[in-house]
């Protein structure tokens, strides 16, 4: 067992864990944070994205042991003094999920595409949502939702 | 027309956000793996790496002797109480059936299959602990091509004598619905125009993103079953009707879930295994399988062989239709997978004036993954087959393919319609959403294109494929469901409930994993009573507050489910207007009902559905024989199903040096009724869409010569990503169903039936210049570059040997009579 300190969504965490567990078994497992969910073996899917000291990571292919000493922000951190981060917004206003599995980390994984660039194109959208998949939605309201959030123009920095 | 006779209400038809959106888009969703419960252990499978193998031995003392194990169990163990599947759809009294155990006791018919299950503390450790299980094997031959298993060159059950499970079929002429087909054919080929082809369904893996997970807590008075299931009512019938546990011992809650697709359609193996084993140890139990586990072990979907004769008039005019069928089911009859071929049987006809059908299957067993419903379920198939051969005909005649399929489709001046497979379409438009769909396309524009690419030769070349479609939907009037000989009915329940408040509860037996059922629902109660959306709360998947239900599939939540809605909501009404007569002292036949108002006829007097709910509530001062209640119960069987239909347009560009194929436009226009959410519809739409373009281009489960699934993670079994698709073109015509009062057509499915011919008709259009009239799914670019390169000799690709041919005379022939709505 190894102990690591760290901080998610906000709170100092301190704990002993198993080498070899993931992060996302530990956010799910140790810390029931379920709001990351695990949807592959091979890391394609994207569905435990979360950010690690900001960018966004998969969280199965990531030990917790890595973690230490870090910064992790789950979708459950995402939003701040109660209000929806305007990607979360913009998911339900342009109907961006269906069952919702995949939603976490593809939200993740595109707060940190707009982060690094505010105003995609649709085919920049597209290449930065690449590695998570979406079974349900065909990925035409996802990137429209990205889309919408970008010409929001807040996302910059509402949560690094 | 419309179907309904009261005014277009304010919810029907308005963007509504989803309910259900908050919890998913922060992460409080409640995915079944997500539940800890105290004391709670966890499974881990071991699967057989072989297709065909006896069991030698299973030697589980190191397994038991690591840490935290509490328990490890073969099949011989649990023999006595793990059960037996069931199987839902004989669909010919003979149907061969082989035995299904949730746990292979003494041989292994597909890799994949359980052959023990460790009980731990943890679920890492009952992983560990799986590695320890030492099983040996005796490896037998294993049946894996679907024609070569037809003729029973390998066995999938030895002990069967036969891979052959069923053979059914519809004929027009014995049905009294057409004429004969082998005489419209024979006449054909002497004065008119016969095509002949072969086509693959490819085997697909529904791949629903979350993986299943099951927990099971026996502790309590009641046998509590949480699962990723699209089915919790037919589950909990199941598991009651094979352990002998009285239904109401048993509550099946399905919460959130994380899509299906016809994939959670299922009574699994794991399902059964938890519940054994969480009242052997008497300790709740968790198992959530791993992605490579669900490629492997949860069902496939398609995989057949279609054999199709068209004869036609010289002009173009279809006069007969031929389709001989082979279906590999796998290693088992899973529920409804024998039927699903049978689903498709009336759909080869689509939306064409066909005077002379017929329709055959051969159900085959293999030693592969058992096969049922995936989006469409024998639908996809059907399409698929007619809109590709109709592209034949048109190439044959010399004419534009949309002027083939106008000259034999349905007009609209024709509906209601009886077809040749018996079905009696209600409503369609097929000009009009052809047109709309044509000129959005810009489609005399993109013709023009083309022509100056092949004229010019060059390098990428451009295809338009075009595909028209119907589907029967709204599964499904439960007499025509017995005439199929299924084990279940077609009906929907649903509850209305008035709280005190003035808010309502809804109850529903269609239970969602995406769709937005909450809010599509509460839509069309808030319009019925007369109340505000938020004030309406659906309550879903969970046995013991939605006690019956038949679930969701087949697109039927909301034609059937919502009309069930309908009905129980229109019950309360009715219900109150007494109340509402004695309240405001007045004869009932005086009390008029509108806009969430009870009024008395020419006056002004009235009172709000919140006034009689909570009067109710206190029933301080009613008459004897007035019953304090006015909650509602309605069980709905469909009277027919619908028939949504579009047109769908799509241009692909092919690099004919790499086989390349890149989309540039889709467009479509479908029918589905009036629409209670344009927003959500244009989300099913679009998912639909991209899983029929997936199999198109993409998606493939492959086997190896030793029946190894090699597609077996998400590195290998292809599914579309965001950079792999475009942005569609959505739009809707709408001539309103008869069928139910809401005037509605089902969505889920359409895009998927349709999206699929409409890309390969595109694809092969590009390339039709090369001597191109067929590439087999999915269109890989080494696909399409070979038939590019090899097509002037063969004339096309059709792979594999030839189709087997099968008559009444084949065991399990004892045919079914066909039976349309």
């Amino acid at each position: 067992m190894t102990k690591i300190s760290l901080t998610v969504d906000g709170a100092q965490v301190s704990d002993e864990v198993e080498p070899r567990m993931l992060l996302v078994q530990y956010l799910r497992e140790k810390l029931g944070k379920t709001g990351t969910v695990i949807g592959c073996d091979t890391s394609n899917c994207g569905a435990c994205t979360v950010h690690l000291d900001g960018r966004s990571v998969k969280s199965c292919n990531v030990l917790a042991v890595q973690a230490d000493g870090h910064e992790v922000t789950t979708i459950e951190g995402l939003a701040t003094d109660g209000k929806l981060h305007q990607v979360q917004e913009s998911f339900r206003e342009c109907h961006g999920l269906q069952c919702g599995f995949c939603t976490p980390g593809m939200i993740m994984q595109s707060v940190d595409l707009l982060n690094e660039n505010p105003h995609p194109s649709e085919q920049e959208v597209r290449e930065g949502l690449e590695g998570n998949l979406c079974r349900c939605t065909g990925y035409h309201n996802i990137v429209k939702s990205v889309l919408h959030a970008a010409g929001q123009g807040s996302t910059a920095g509402a949560q690094s | 027309m419309t179907a309904t006779a009261e005014a277009p209400a304010a919810e029907i038809g308005q963007e509504r956000r989803r309910k259900e959106d908050q919890r998913l888009i922060t992460g409080r969703t409640r995915w079944t793996d997500n539940l800890t419960l105290p004391g709670m252990l966890h499974l881990a499978m071991v699967r057989s790496p072989f297709a065909h193998a006896t069991i030698v031995s299973v030697d589980t003392s190191a397994a038991k002797a690591a840490p935290n194990v509490i328990g490890v169990f073969s099949g011989k163990d649990v023999a006595e109480d793990q059960g037996i599947l069931i199987n839902a759809w004989a669909i010919t009294t003979d149907q061969v059936t082989p035995t299904h155990t949730p746990v292979a006791v003494d041989r292994v018919t597909f890799a994949g299959e359980i052959v023990a299950v460790v009980v731990a503390r943890s679920a890492a450790e009952a992983r560990d602990a799986a590695e320890l299980v030492d099983v040996e094997y005796d490896e037998l031959p294993a049946a894996l091509d679907l024609k070569e298993s037809a003729e029973d060159k390998v066995l999938a059950h030895p002990d069967l004598g036969t891979n052959k499970s069923a053979f059914w079929k519809f004929d027009s002429a014995e049905a009294g619905t057409g004429g004969n087909v082998d005489e419209a054919i024979e006449k054909a080929r002497g004065d008119g125009i016969v095509i002949e082809r072969e086509y693959r369904q490819q085997r697909l893996i529904p791949a629903f993103m979350e993986p299943r997970s099951v927990v099971v807590d026996p502790t309590g008075e009641q046998l509590t079953v949480w699962s990723a299931t699209q089915i919790p009512h037919i589950l909990r019938f199941a598991l009651a009707a094979t352990t002998g546990i009285s239904e109401s011992k048993i509550r099946v809650i399905a919460p959130d879930v994380g899509g299906g697709f016809g994939g959670k359609l299922q009574t699994t193996p794991e399902e059964w295994i938890a519940v054994a084993l969480a009242r052997r140890v008497g300790k709740p139990v968790k198992y959530t399988e791993t992605r490579s586990e669900s490629l492997m072990a949860a069902h496939h979907g398609r995989d057949q062989w279609q054999k199709l004769t068209l004869s036609a008039e010289k002009d173009g005019t279809v006069t007969g239709f031929k389709v001989e069928l082979l279906a590999d089911l796998g290693s088992h009859v899973s529920l409804v997978g024998g039927g699903v071929p049978v689903l498709g049987a009336f759909m080869f006809n689509s939306i064409y004036k066909f005077p002379a059908y017929q329709f055959s299957v051969q159900t085959v067993l293999t030693n592969k993954t058992w096969t049922d419903a995936y989006r469409g379920a024998g639908r996809p198939e059907a399409t698929y087959a007619i809109e590709r051969i109709m592209d034949e005909l048109a190439v044959e005649v010399g004419v534009d393919p949309l002027e083939i399929r106008a000259k034999n489709w349905i007009k609209h001046e024709e509906f209601p319609f009886t077809t040749v497979a018996g079905l009696e379409y209600d409503t369609g438009n097929y000009e009009a959403a052809t047109a709309r769909a044509k000129e959005m396309f810009g489609y005399d524009e993109l013709r023009a294109e083309q022509k100056q690419r092949r004229e010019a030769g060059d390098r990428v070349q451009l295809g338009i494929g075009i595909s028209t479609f119907t589907e029967m939907c709204g599964l499904a009037p439960s007499r025509v469901l017995g005439s199929l000989n299924y084990g279940a009915g077609g009906w929907e329940h649903a509850s209305v409930r008035m709280l005190a408040t003035g808010k309502v509860e809804v109850v529903t037996g269609a239970s969602a994993h995406g769709q937005g059922h909450e809010t599509a629902f509460s839509q069309i109660v808030a319009d019925r009573l007369g109340v505000a959306f938020e004030d309406v709360e659906i309550l879903h998947g969970d046995t013991q507050i939605a006690h019956k239900g038949l679930d969701t599939y087949g697109s039927r939540s909301l034609v059937v489910g919502g009309e069930a809605i309908v009905k129980a909501a229109d019950k309360v009404i009715e219900k109150a207007k007494p109340i509402a007569a004695h309240l405001l002292e007045a004869s009932v036949d005086d009390i008029e009902f509108s806009g969430g108002r009870f009024s008395v006829r020419g006056t002004d007097q009235g009172l709000a559905m919140a006034d009689i709910a909570l009067a109710t509530f206190t029933s301080h001062n009613f008459p004897e024989g007035v019953e304090p209640s006015i909650d509602s119960d309605a069980t709905y069987d469909p009277v027919n199903f619908n028939y949504p239909h579009g047109t769908h347009l799509c241009a692909m560009e092919v690099d004919t040096e790499t086989g390349r194929v890149t989309m540039r436009k889709y467009v479509c226009c479908d029918d589905i009724g009036n629409i209670i959410n344009p927003m959500i519809v244009g989300g099913q739409v679009h998912g639909g869409l991209v899983q029929g373009i997936a199999q198109a281009l993409f998606e493939e489960a492959v086997y190896d010569d030793a029946g190894t699934l090699v597609s077996g993670s998400f590195v290998d079994y292809l599914l579309p990503t965001s950079a792999d698709t475009i942005s569609f073109e959505i739009d809707h015509t709408t001539s309103p169903s008869t069928t139910n009062t809401l005037g509605t057509k089902g969505v889920g499915e359409a895009g998927t039936i349709a999206s699929t011919p409409a890309v390969v008709n595109a694809v092969v259009d590009a390339v039709r210049h090369f001597g191109v009239n067929d590439i087999q799914m999915p269109c890989t670019p080494e696909r399409v570059w070979k038939a590019i390169n090899t097509s002037s000799a063969t004339g096309g690709t059709t792979e594999g040997a030839a189709m087997p041919h099968f008559d009444e005379s084949e065991p399990g022939q004892s045919s079914t009579e066909g039976a349309g709505a």
